[in-house]
């Protein structure tokens, strides 16, 4: 009924869509307006902020000082490699603690599972001079190793405890058939369990993939050097830097959102189903 | 119960060590213990250290939690920061959570077009960075590019213009504000999924009876969405509790204007690491993130044996 | 979807682009730095001079954001990944860290023949028995001044105070230009280009300085509590939204010629030239209290190099500083860093005019350093740090002058004995 009235209803369905065109645009105004002046000179930015670039106000000159000094490149590779390392070692080591802790029974699951979990609640910034202090014990602090074992540790919890709950749901049919034809625990977690997970490890993926690729913290305190910036913290650095030059404030801030928004338009469908785990009609 | 059936013929058999179980668990738990919880209860330890002669520590008890809480210096900082923390996630609640609701209730409208479009849109400020957005935000709101008050004068509204960011009153709000305009996405698509999961036969029997529209949402969809409200609720409290990087971006260490947006992460960051002219404290910053420590795990357990047991589940 | 893919392949090709650094065999030093600034002066001029002399020593300038410096170099001093070289901060702070073992000791580095006691006060131990950092430079406040907007509102310098006010009024009368402009979103510019720069007026700078670190001068007394009341009246001067303005906002503002005073200092110098201002700018002291009076400037040691304890290279560390010290780097820095005055005993020219309006205050006022620097912010909460804050919060609107004062005095009694009765 309320499918009919609503097509029926032009006058409510156009309300309905006033309302989300205005938060579009309180969305994305932001974000073009600053892609827009961006490809001006620092007078097009003062003198006429809301207009499109043309003629005399044109200008790549933020960019132009962005490439001289900021190694770009180089950061969006660094925040590549950790994110997808991070979030490869979080998935593989998360979904084996899972099945571990909820395919067999033994004494003491409870506990280790509710260790395992507590992460969850405890921001591991707290301990931030713990994490220093190791780092620089192992030797290999300012490495985007030290990055990558800190995200892996931090997002192991979200994963687990995803992870473990939807594995239960697993039918046991399948997985006894498979041990009687001798398949090991570890092919029935990789080649069996794995592939059901998918929804769940799309989940996982976009609440691990976007806090890391964003976290301006342990960049700028574990591996701040030049060499392993990344992105966030480059821009930070960037802006920090150029702070009276405008141009290339701007400049600096496009180039660290446009691969973002690259990247997400390429794989919105996939996130947006990961978060709503399967649930999209 | 199903976990039992098919380790119970193994383990009757001859009882043979199952080595798979500690080591499917042997990776996630060595890093986590390694890298989480081991530099995690090394920094709290230090709540209970003092540096005595430079580089060296001493064991002090409880002093720095006396300091912390007992002297106007630390306490009257301690507490403007927690109370700021309340508000940055009262209006996280108030603003984020409704507005996201009302947009994933108009999404879910079957007859609705374009929601593919929408949806992406709304959740693209969620994946840029607190850096990107406390810059993008400050340069609009900024009275010298006059970005803010140009619209608003285009509009006829000229006299609203404030500089809201650098006024005490006005600060910590638009802060909150901004952070939510970024992550709103989030509990749209949380709820979203709740709604999408509604069984259709539940909707055309409501409507068989008659409730549609609006009353539709709020008596039958609501109550089942208090159970995502609530991981969300939660889960807002424990990012919110736990924010720093935009207050760092926009209003710098020590929170401007005047401390008037300190939040417990920009108050720990600050002890902790120092600033311009002043060397950091680590005993006093793990003391301060014990602290913070106390009141993450005071509202989550107050969450799970308070609000969760009240919730009811709705088999579906 | 086709204008997706523009962006798609530009990044890719910037991927590709992205070689890997190629290992040299040289030593290779790291300078730490929250003069980010500075940073095309070191990369093009400075270092490859240094370059010429040393091939087999290769140094990198690697700045942080000013006001995250210190909170990261300390991560990474305590991590071990700091760099070779550290830029210290003037007295107390450098102090500590020479104290915790995170500065070597230079005392007996050849080059720190070229400074005398005076230039190495804020960078040696309170008994001077050890110096850790090599000076580089000191910097003057005062007031930066669009030279055009005033001969077109056909207005003088101020001398005086009541010729500033009469001045700013004028302008803000006439309407054209905003008469003052100052970063108060940001906070520390409203001390250092703020109380510290009117302030040693009132308190009659060293006199004033000294007689609170002994004690019998406190800051509730009207000498300390008159440069809050300046400041707050600033506020009628500084235009619309002046409270979230940030310092790059204001620097943006005077370059572009919206503003028609800067209250800064020398190191603006090089900055504001290299923004191409397309007018005429000087520099006036902070105004006397009447004609009769001195002027009262703050000359103060600002800049210099350490080593870091740890490093791997101590010998090319010391002799990139042993460099430093030499009469090359201190023209080398003047010429190309106007407004940071070398403080090496060498004779060095410069040539710019506005860094040259502010050497001329030198000679014209009473010279004072920081008041909060030494001694005065060694307690659990840093007197300098705070005077940001309150200082912001004053002119902002706030925080009165009176109460501003009393925060000050109350967290400076709560552990300097001096000043507990």
């Amino acid at each position: 009924m309320f499918r009919t009235s609503a097509r029926q209803n032009p006058l409510r369905s156009s309300a309905l869509h006033l309302v989300l065109i205005v938060y579009t645009l309180i969305c994305v105004a932001p974000i073009l307006l600053i892609i827009m002046n961006s490809f001006k000179s620092r007078r097009g930015i003062f003198g006429a902020p809301l207009e499109f670039p043309r003629g005399e106000t044109f200008s790549l000159e933020g960019y132009e000082t962005v490439f001289t000094i900021g190694n770009f490149p180089l950061y969006f590779q660094n925040s590549l490699i950790v994110t997808i390392v991070s979030l490869l070692l979080t998935v593989v080591f998360g979904a084996m603690a899972a099945f571990a802790l909820s395919e067999y029974r033994y004494r003491g699951r409870e506990i280790l599972t509710l260790y395992m979990i507590l992460g969850l609640m405890v921001p591991i910034r707290l301990g931030t001079v713990g994490i220093l202090n190791m780092m620089a014990a192992a030797g290999i602090s300012n490495t985007l190793t030290a990055l990558i074992l800190v995200y892996t540790a931090q997002h192991l919890p979200l994963a687990i405890f995803v992870m473990s709950e939807l594995m239960r749901q697993v039918s046991d049919d399948l997985k006894n058939a498979a041990r009687i034809d001798g398949l090991s625990e570890y092919r029935i977690l990789f080649r069996l369990v794995m592939p059901v997970m998918r929804p769940a490890i799309a989940t996982i993926a976009v609440f691990t993939m976007i806090p890391i690729w964003n976290d301006l913290w342990f960049p700028l305190v574990l591996a701040p050097s030049e060499e392993t910036r990344t992105v966030t913290l480059g821009a930070q650095f960037f802006i920090g830097q150029f702070v009276t030059n405008w141009s290339a404030v701007l400049a600096a801030l496009s180039l660290a959102i446009i691969p973002m928004l690259v990247l997400y338009m390429l794989f919105s469908r996939q996130i947006i189903r990961g978060i709503t785990s399967g649930a999209v009609k | 119960m199903a976990t039992t059936d098919h380790t119970a013929p193994v383990a009757t058999g001859k009882r043979p060590r199952r080595w798979h179980i500690p080591l499917l668990l042997a990776p996630a738990a060595i890093v986590y213990t390694l890298v989480m919880i081991w530099p995690l209860v090394d920094s709290l330890r230090l709540s209970f250290f003092d540096e005595g002669a430079p580089g060296e520590r001493i064991f002090v008890g409880l002093q720095n939690y006396r300091a912390l809480f007992g002297s106007d210096l630390w306490w009257g900082q301690f507490w403007n920061a927690l109370v700021n923390n309340f508000e940055f996630f009262a209006i996280h609640m108030l603003v984020q959570n409704p507005i996201g609701i009302a947009l994933a209730a108009i999404l879910s409208l079957p007859a609705l077009r374009g929601k593919t479009v929408y949806r992406t849109i709304f959740f693209i400020p969620a994946v840029l960075s607190y850096v990107i957005v406390g810059f993008v935000w400050r340069l609009i709101l900024s009275p010298t590019w006059g970005i803010a008050p140009d619209l608003l004068d285009r509009i006829g509204l000229g006299f609203l213009y404030q500089p809201w960011l650098g006024q005490t009153d006005t600060a910590l709000i638009t802060l909150s504000l901004i952070s939510v305009w970024q992550f709103i996405g989030i509990p749209m698509m949380l709820i979203y999924a709740a709604l999408l999961s509604i069984p259709d036969e539940l909707i055309e029997a409501a409507e068989c009876d008659g409730i549609t529209g609006v009353a539709q949402f709020f008596k039958i969809k609501l109550p089942l969405l208090w159970p995502s409200i609530g991981i969300i609720s939660i889960l807002t409290f424990v990012g919110n509790f736990n924010a720093f990087d935009l207050v760092y971006v926009t209003q710098g260490p020590f929170a401007a204007p005047d401390g008037s947006t300190d939040l417990l992460g920009t108050f720990l960051f600050r002890t902790f690491f120092g600033s311009t002219s002043q060397l950091g404290d680590p005993y006093m910053g793990a003391t301060i993130a014990t602290a913070m420590f106390g009141i993450i795990v005071i509202g989550v357990l107050l969450y799970l044996f308070g609000i969760q047991r009240r919730l009811t589940y709705y088999q579906m | 979807m086709k204008h997706h893919r523009l962006p798609a392949i530009s990044v890719m090709a910037l991927l590709a682009a992205a070689g890997p650094a190629l290992a040299q065999d040289v030593a290779e030093l790291t300078i730490e730095s929250w003069r980010n600034d500075d940073l095309l002066i070191w990369r093009n001029e400075i270092l490859p001079a240094f370059n010429d002399a040393h091939p087999d020593i290769n140094v990198t300038f690697a700045p942080t954001v000013s006001t995250q410096y210190n909170a990261s170099l300390n991560a990474k001093l305590d991590s071990g990944t700091a760099g070779d070289i550290i830029t210290c901060r003037p007295f107390d702070l450098s102090l500590s860290m020479f104290q915790r073992g995170q500065l070597a000791d230079l005392t007996d580095l050849e080059g720190m023949e070229n400074f005398s006691d005076l230039a190495k006060v804020a960078w040696s131990t309170d008994d001077g028995g050890s110096t850790f950092c090599v000076p580089m430079a000191s910097v003057l406040h005062g007031f930066i001044y669009n030279k055009d907007a005033f001969a077109e509102l056909g207005l003088e310098t101020p001398t005086t105070i009541d010729e500033f006010w009469a001045v700013a009024d004028a302008i803000k009368e006439d309407g054209s230009y905003i008469p003052m402009t100052i970063g108060v979103a940001d906070e520390w510019g409203t001390a250092s280009m703020g109380y510290q720069n009117i302030g040693p007026t009132y308190y009659k700078g060293e006199e004033g300085r000294l007689a609170v670190i002994e004690g019998t001068e406190a800051l509730t007394d009207d000498a300390w509590v008159d440069p809050y009341r300046v400041l707050a009246r600033w506020a009628d001067y500084l235009g619309p939204g002046y409270s979230a303005q940030s310092y790059a906002d204001s620097q943006n503002m005077f370059t572009l010629g919206r503003a028609a005073m800067f209250p800064g200092g020398s190191w603006e110098t090089a900055p504001f030239e290299g923004q191409g201002a397309f007018f005429e700018m000087g520099a006036f002291p902070p105004p006397r209290l009447s004609a009769d009076e001195p002027c009262y400037v703050t000359d103060h040691p600002d800049i210099a190099l350490g080593m870091n304890a740890a490093t791997e290279h101590p010998e090319a560390v010391k002799t990139f500083l042993n460099w430093v010290a030499s009469d090359e780097f201190a023209q080398l820095y003047a010429t190309n860093l106007p407004g940071f005055f070398p403080l090496a005993d060498a004779e060095v020219t410069v040539d710019n005019p506005l860094a040259q309006d502010f050497l001329a205050m030198r000679s014209e006022c009473e010279t004072t350093i920081r008041p909060f620097y030494q001694i005065l912010s060694r307690g659990d909460q840093s007197l300098e740090e705070l005077n940001k804050v309150v200082s912001a919060a004053v002119i902002a609107g706030s925080e009165t002058p009176e109460g501003a004062a009393e925060r000050m005095q109350s967290a400076l009694a709560d552990w300097y004995e001096p000043q507990q009765n």
